[in-house]
């Protein structure tokens, strides 16, 4: 498809020298000035287009040439416009140039919009559009009038305040007309060719739906007929941009929050109050249905143009739904359905926000709506925007939700975690709503396990949704589930891919390429384990207790694309985690965290550089648990001491070994903990000697890498630090050390590698030494009390007097 | 409203580096908003479109790095298509859809929705509260129509020298960005003009 001819075409009029270019200015404008154009022309101004787009630094034309191009605008043939809108959009506007819109024209405003330098710019196009919509007369029907609204859509997009008040009372005034007055008969078609074409047999033929039945109600955009009349495009185009519409002005003032149900039902009444008369109108409509809508429309004359919009916009979207439920024979018309059916819940959520005594009305509505989609699930995306009118409005409605809820809760995420449209509205839907469903919706925090499919599943493009929405995800009665979930995130990636392939290949086939893993998911015996990671709700546990099995079974996933993907997004969500959680968890909760971080270092799916990676997560908030709660050491010194004890450990899992070593010597003193005796200093010291012991003395086992001097020293400055708290462990120190030195003499050990690093462990060692010689000092320096490592230097007595009467000076000083 | 409709490569290019994508076609629709934001308020036109150019190559380079994640993920073989079987690319191609904060490269959050169809993508920048449904229908039919009327099966490089057709496609089904709710009549009628331009 790309081609070496299109790259080529690109370098050379990216390279184009400037002698050829004026060359090639000076041919253009030659042809330009003929009075015929011919494909010499059409090709030339092609071409211009490519030398100028090629490069995003812009090329100024020759002004004769450009002022040629700009008369080509409103040229009778299209070519031209098109392409000297697109030539002119590519370089600077003339200075002093002036072009004004020209209602005919879609490729002159297109120019005028992105030539826009500014709001008032923005402000007069807006004016002029405006003023061409008043004053066209119902001349020849072509459609030169649908471009305006497309383009007052764009200045919506970037700039409202460019409409004024009257702009937004005649444009309302014009979308109600189109919106719901457009004519029920068709146009005149392209295609009426035959033998009787004369004017007697142009009767009016009236529009039909989209299964073939004669349409007996408004136009709207699932009607058809052979040809369209130009109201009837307008109609399009209103229906085309009415939500934008709607959102831009008619949104609810800022500062009512929509869970405030008591605040909107106020600012519903103040709206209705201030129109006594539509009051009496409002009580007709009760008991309306669905069909027939427009029956009662007539008193609607007596409302403001926004809320004339509205009401339109009502009845307009009542109709599309049931529109929607006839069966259209063409595929691309199921489709348009379904997007319609989206719009108008979007549209109906957005006016009953804004006044809420449409809700009564609207509910039975959905409602059916809701009940006739549920049970299916390619309609999927439509009921997501009918799960927030839920959210919105159904509390104020007294409406039961539970049902919707186990739709996109339960549901969506276990049978559709693999429609990456879905997945994006969904995960938008939470983000937006995330607040109003932690008050509303209890099952949100517990479906967890479900929602992470999607990331399982394809986490490049979601995992920036997680980011956003996992700090809500986490609760302190879920947290430690959520850690397990988290961690097993591959395992759950891996178990989506094959679901899916058990699924689609069949049972008989054997795995001849060696999926040992698809048969593992068929076996019943072993169905426990992956039904685990598929639930849907949390609740049922932590974790399960053969993760091991679990982990080898799923051992030949460790390359497949979508687990590794997925594996490198864990550690940054683990951040999150950990961060979100450390806010709210108390002392019980932040132990048994811990704990799971030192269980789940060794029980973790094989995959490279995961493993390393979450090791590395996990050091970092040890650490930062144990500086926020000291006394977690001392409490679970048991477990620690076990897990710095294990030699093993320091091979298998340096990152985790170091920083556990490091809080054991830093917090395992009696001001940290009072609980802190002399007996449990001693049993650390010994097991850290132990373990220093062992990996000095001997090379590594097969297989693995020598330690890192890091591990050395923190393990010589945890000895050092504790002996400082406890002198009778002083004389080992030195005994270790003493050896250390004599053995580093002969050159190089087996446990380093690196001569320099062995002189700077065994340097480390003789600072320790020396400063253990005087005991009171080491210490002082390797304990320090608190006051020490917090300063607040304001408080102290003796330090204060200095800093204010610096302070005071720098005040009264005048510079 | 739609922000940008751009047609660019989504495989590797010699002369680019790994991540970078080579853009075919890229059409902005509305003003710029670099003009209407307070704190881009004192660059120059030049520097105005500089910038927009910047935006627009970022977009290309996050759908390209999307599609090959994803091409990765799924470990489909891609299938060569061969001019006049326009349909069945269309058929085998990848699709999804890119959240782009606010900032990155557009002042608000937008959403990209891309099409891959072999070595190039056709994407679509949205906003975030725009009908996906009907925007993907909308991509969906412009991609076709580009396959089709520019030969893009082929060798050929039409899409380059005959990027007028896009502009006039793009005015009928896309005008200036705002996705229309079109059922098979209305959109049969302006194919109708499509194809007239085209004959041209």
């Amino acid at each position: 498809m790309y081609s070496h001819g299109s790259e080529s075409l690109i370098k050379q009029a990216r390279e184009i020298q400037e002698s050829e270019l004026q060359k090639f200015y000076s041919r253009l404008l030659k042809l330009l000035q003929a009075k015929e154009f011919g494909h010499e022309t059409i090709d030339s101004l092609q071409r211009l287009h490519l030398i100028l787009s090629a490069t995003k630094y812009t090329r100024t034309l020759p002004t004769e040439l450009q002022r040629r191009l700009l008369s080509l605008l409103s040229s009778p043939v299209e070519q031209l416009q098109v392409l000297s809108s697109a030539v002119l959009r590519e370089t600077l506007p003339l200075s002093g140039q002036e072009l004004n819109y020209n209602q005919d024209n879609s490729h002159t405003a297109a120019l005028l919009l992105s030539q826009a330098g500014s709001r008032a710019d923005l402000s007069s196009l807006c004016t002029q559009l405006i003023r061409s919509l008043e004053n066209r007369q119902s001349d020849p029907p072509n459609h030169s009038l649908t471009h305006t609204l497309p383009i007052v859509n764009a200045i919506l997009t970037h700039s409202p305040e460019c409409l004024t008040e009257e702009h937004v009372t005649l444009l309302s005034k014009k979308l109600v007309d189109w919106l719901r007055y457009a004519s029920i008969t068709q146009g005149v078609g392209a295609s009426s060719g035959g033998f009787f074409t004369g004017p007697r047999s142009r009767q009016p033929v009236p529009i039909a739906e989209l299964d073939g039945t004669v349409s007996g109600d408004f136009f709207t955009v699932l009607c058809v007929g052979q040809g369209f009349t130009e109201d009837q495009w307008m109609n399009v185009f209103s229906f085309s941009m009415l939500r934008h519409w709607l959102l831009t002005y008619h949104s609810v003032p800022s500062g009512v929050p929509i869970t405030d149900t008591a605040n909107r039902l106020q600012l519903s009444f103040s709206l209705s109050h201030s129109h006594s008369f539509s009051n009496d109108d409002r009580s007709e409509f009760d008991s309306s249905v669905v069909s027939m809508v427009s029956a009662t429309s007539s008193s609607s004359r007596l409302l403001s143009p926004k809320e004339r919009v509205r009401e339109k916009a009502f009845q307009y979207c009542l109709r599309l739904i049931e529109q929607s439920d006839r069966k259209a024979h063409k595929r691309t018309d199921t489709d348009l359905q379904k997007a319609c059916l989206v719009e108008a819940v979007c549209i109906l959520d957005c006016v009953c926000v804004e006044d809420t005594a449409l809700v009564y009305r609207t509910f039975p509505c959905v409602k059916a709506l809701f009940g006739r989609l549920s049970s299916d699930l390619t309609f999927a995306r439509v009921l997501l925007p009918i799960a927030q009118f839920y959210l919105n409005h159904g509390e104020m409605a007294a409406v039961d939700c539970e049902s919707v809820w186990k739709l996109v809760f339960s549901q969506f995420p276990a049978e559709l975690f693999n429609d990456p449209f879905l997945a994006h509205e969904l995960l938008r839907f939470l983000r937006l709503n995330h607040e109003n469903l932690l008050l509303r919706v209890p099952q949100y925090t517990r479906s967890f396990p479900n929602l992470l499919k999607f990331l399982a599943w394809d986490s490049p493009a979601v995992v920036d949704d997680f980011v956003d929405l996992l700090p809500s995800l986490v609760t302190v009665e879920t947290a430690v589930e959520l850690l397990h979930t988290l961690l097993d995130l591959p395992c759950l990636s891996a178990t989506l891919v094959l679901q899916l392939r058990s699924t689609s290949s069949p049972i008989s086939e054997p795995s001849g390429r060696g999926l040992m893993s698809l048969d593992a998911f068929r076996n019943p015996a072993l169905r426990g384990l992956f039904l685990y990671l598929l639930r849907t709700e949390a609740g049922s546990g932590d974790t399960i207790d053969r993760l091991s099995v679990l982990h080898e079974l799923l051992a030949e996933a460790a390359d497949w694309p979508r687990v590794v993907q997925c594996a490198q997004t864990v550690p940054v969500l683990l951040h999150i985690f950990f961060n979100t959680v450390l806010k709210v968890a108390d002392e019980n909760l932040l132990t048994h965290l811990m704990l799971v971080m030192l269980e789940r270092s060794s029980l973790l799916l094989k995959l490279p550089t995961y493993i390393k990676e979450i090791h590395r997560v996990f050091s970092c908030h040890l650490l930062r648990l144990c500086k926020l709660h000291p006394s977690l050491v001392v409490n679970q010194s048991h477990e620690l001491l076990e897990f710095a004890g294990t030699t093993a450990n320091v091979y298998s899992k340096e990152e985790i070994f170091t920083h556990v070593v490091w809080a054991l010597g830093e917090y395992l003193s009696v001001s940290c903990d009072s609980r802190c005796s002399v007996k449990l200093i001693t049993s650390c010291f010994e097991t850290l000697e132990a373990v220093l012991f062992e990996i000095t003395s001997s090379s590594p086992p097969p297989g693995a890498a020598r330690p890192a001097p890091r591990v050395v020293t923190t393990l010589m400055s945890a000895l050092a630090k504790l002996a400082s708290r406890s002198h009778d462990l002083i004389p080992r120190v030195s005994l270790f050390l003493s050896k250390l030195r004599t053995a580093s003499r002969g050159g190089s050990v087996a446990w380093c590698s690196d001569e320099e690093d062995l002189v700077a462990i065994v340097t480390r060692g003789e600072e320790l030494w020396s400063l253990l010689k005087t005991p009171g000092v080491a210490q002082s320096v390797l304990t320090p009390p608190a006051h020490v490592t917090t300063p607040q230097w304001h408080r102290d007595t003796n330090l204060s007097m200095p800093l204010q009467l610096r302070t005071l000076t720098s005040l009264t000083h005048t510079q | 409203m739609v922000r940008c409709f751009l047609i660019h490569t989504v495989c590797p290019v010699s002369a680019l580096s790994s991540a970078e994508s080579r853009i075919l076609y890229s059409r902005v629709f509305g003003p710029d908003e670099a003009a209407l934001t307070e704190q881009q308020r004192g660059l120059s036109a030049e520097q105005r479109r500089l910038l927009q150019r910047e935006k627009v190559a970022v977009v290309a380079r996050q759908v390209k790095s999307a599609v090959y994640l994803c091409r990765e993920a799924s470990g489909r073989a891609l299938l060569e298509a061969v001019p006049g079987e326009e349909a069945l690319a269309l058929q085998d191609a990848n699709s999804g859809v890119v959240r782009l904060r606010a900032g990155e490269p557009f002042s608000d959050e937008t959403s990209a929705l891309w099409l891959g169809v072999q070595s190039l993508g056709f994407t679509l920048v949205c906003e975030p509260h725009e009908n996906l449904l009907l925007a993907e229908g909308t991509l969906c039919g412009l991609t076709r129509h580009c396959l089709e009327h520019l030969h893009m099966l082929g060798q050929g490089s039409e899409v380059l020298l005959r990027s007028n057709r896009i502009d006039a496609l793009l005015s009928r089904l896309l005008p200036h960005g705002q996705l229309l709710f079109l059922n098979h009549r209305f959109a049969q009628s302006l194919e109708k003009e499509v194809t007239a331009y085209m004959a041209k």
